[in-house]
């Protein structure tokens, strides 16, 4: 046997061993050096980072259990750039609240366990793979959702993620025993030559189908999203609407584009219909929200919505402008995120009133937030736009009018409540606005990354058409 | 296989157990039960999949290996669960869920 084959896992054998370095790490280091675990966390991950761009061979392993395209690498690289930003963000936050009562490294270790959860769920070349990647991916987070033991709100936060995380993986384990019974396989590319849309296997797809709808948070499912992004802490909710979400769209894609196509005219009809309900319910109750998380998170519940624009498509474009918006979307929501976690950590204030006058007394925070908002709502200059366009570009190549219409709809509705956090930001005037204060190093480079990137990746099109050419061939 | 025992029979009675574990769910109080009905939901999967090998597809492993591996997980999960109650607990005294809304809308 070759053991160079198993370089084709390089990502995640890298990972495994920043993990292990911070373990070491965490027992050698003395306790009154222990902020520097920060320090070498983001270092570690950085170098993490930058190999990952390194060229590698594509093929797969374990017989098929776990496989390796362009296309998955370049995600498992975005999911990257996305946890470096997510470090830098929260890196002061962890030295000052953390790292104090020495519990800074589980932190690290169960943030980057379901990093590498996420990355053998979107290599898995089968169901088996795949479960334990999902519940990889699921797990750490919710202990980390209850990380602020001495609060009780990340307690209730992190029992709410556990127990609707734990029913949802049930259901859809539930629907894969059905599909394993009647394809007698758990492997994608044997399911793929042998399914057809019998009763029993649309059963199974229904119960299946709910296990990544509640990681991506669509609407029959989403009732955890906002009570967990208010009680865990703010790096964690930002990871989850972020980097979870993403991955998870990642690999519905691949089982909706590749294994489960032969039912393509059974989950038409199923991702229109949620589609249309995941972007009213969310944008309608992110109408009424006063807390900032609250907000963000009915927020990334349209989003995802909107994502389904892509997926309805079923070709090459569709995988293309998912990839793309996904790109766009994790600087724009890391963006927003980041501004909210700045004022927080300053001023423990997380309310949209706190931000009235925000622009007159820390006018580069306020614009980052306002690149953030304008990005998520879509308006022209800022890559938000370009991403919402390319979707809505997919779904009518298709001939879904109906669902782009009424996604515009959407588009305008959201609009609104963007625009209110911005007008609270710059119009209004308070008279207890949030004093000026000056970020750490860390905070202000995630920020600054977070804004170039909003601001690149819409104008430089070569970034799409690379996309395009990786998104030829899924599995 | 069991002699004198159709597949039907036990698929039966494995989606009922994945029914009740369902409306336990939904219908519980208590964070512990909500997390005891997970569990039959889980288990109704288990022997789904060693069922599903033995009748139908006998000369594979893969559902009784991919049954082993729901146990393993399924413990791990509610392990952490929990710790997560038990801190809950620590805090509000009671594991009910009408006092675990602070949270709402």
């Amino acid at each position: 046997m070759d053991l160079s084959t198993f370089l084709l896992m390089r990502h995640e054998i890298v990972l495994l061993v920043v993990i292990l370095l911070l373990i070491i790490g965490e027992v050698f280091i003395a306790e009154s050096k222990k902020s520097s675990m920060v320090h070498l966390a983001v270092f570690l991950f950085g170098i993490h980072t930058l190999i990952g761009f390194l060229s590698i061979d594509y093929g797969s392993l374990f017989g098929g259990m776990f496989h390796t395209n362009a296309l998955i690498q370049f995600l498992k690289n975005v999911l990257n750039i996305g946890v470096l930003i997510l470090l830098l963000q929260s890196g002061d936050w962890l030295q000052e609240k953390i790292i104090r009562v020495n519990r800074g490294v589980e932190f690290f270790i169960l943030l980057f366990s379901s990093l590498l959860g996420m990355y053998f769920m979107i290599s898995a070349g089968d169901f088996l793979m795949f479960y334990l990647g999902l519940e990889l991916s699921t797990l750490p987070v919710a202990a980390l959702a209850a990380y602020d033991i001495t609060k009780r709100i990340s307690s209730e936060s992190g029992i709410k993620l556990i127990l609707s995380a734990a029913l949802a993986s049930g259901v859809s384990l539930f629907g894969i025993s059905m599909l394993y019974a009647t394809t007698g396989s758990i492997y994608f590319t044997e399911i793929s030559y042998v399914i057809t849309a019998d009763n029993l296997t649309v059963l199974a797809f229904i119960l299946f189908f709910t296990g990544l709808a509640f990681k991506i948070s669509l609407v029959p499912f989403h009732f955890w999203t906002a009570d967990v992004y208010e009680g865990a802490p703010i790096s964690i909710a930002s990871y989850l609407s972020v980097i979870s979400k993403g991955a998870a769209v990642f690999i519905l894609m691949i089982l909706l584009f590749t294994v489960l196509k032969p039912l393509m005219h059974i989950w038409e009809n199923m991702v229109y219909i949620i589609a249309i309900v995941t972007m009213f319910i969310g944008n309608l109750f992110a109408l009424r929200q006063q807390n900032m998380k609250r907000f963000l998170a009915f927020s990334s519940i349209a989003q995802a919505g909107f994502i389904l624009l892509g997926l309805i498509t079923g070709d090459q474009l569709g995988t293309a402008t998912v990839v793309y918006f996904l790109l766009i979307y994790i600087f724009s929501n890391l963006a927003a995120f980041g501004v909210v976690q700045a004022i927080s950590l300053e001023t423990g204030k997380e309310q949209m009133k706190d931000y009235e006058g925000l622009y007159r007394t820390n006018p580069n925070l306020s614009l980052i937030m306002m690149l953030a908002l304008f990005s998520l709502a879509g308006i022209p200059p800022v890559a938000g736009f370009f991403g919402k366009f390319f979707l809505f570009t997919a779904a009518a190549s298709k001939g879904y009018y109906l669902l782009v219409f009424l996604a515009v709809v959407n588009v305008t509705i959201s609009l609104y409540y963007y625009l209110l956090v911005v007008r609270a930001m710059f119009l209004r005037k308070s008279d207890n606005a949030i004093p000026y204060f000056k970020s750490k190093v860390y905070m202000r480079l995630g920020l600054l990354i977070t804004a170039i990137g909003i601001l690149v990746i819409g104008i430089y099109s070569p970034i799409y058409d690379y996309i395009y050419e990786l998104s030829r061939n899924l599995l | 296989m069991i002699q004198g025992i159709s597949i039907y029979e036990i698929l039966t009675v494995t989606t009922v157990l994945f029914f009740i574990g369902v409306y336990g769910f939904l219908t519980r109080k208590n964070l512990i039960s909500m997390l005891i009905s997970v569990e039959l939901i889980l288990n109704a999967s288990v022997v789904n999949f060693v069922v599903i090998n033995k009748y139908l597809y006998p000369d594979m492993l893969q559902g009784a290996v991919y049954a082993i591996f729901i146990i393993a997980v399924a413990a791990a999960e509610t392990a952490l669960a929990i710790s997560i109650i038990i801190n809950l607990y620590r805090q509000i005294n009671s594991v009910e869920v009408k006092d675990t809304e602070v949270m709402k809308h």
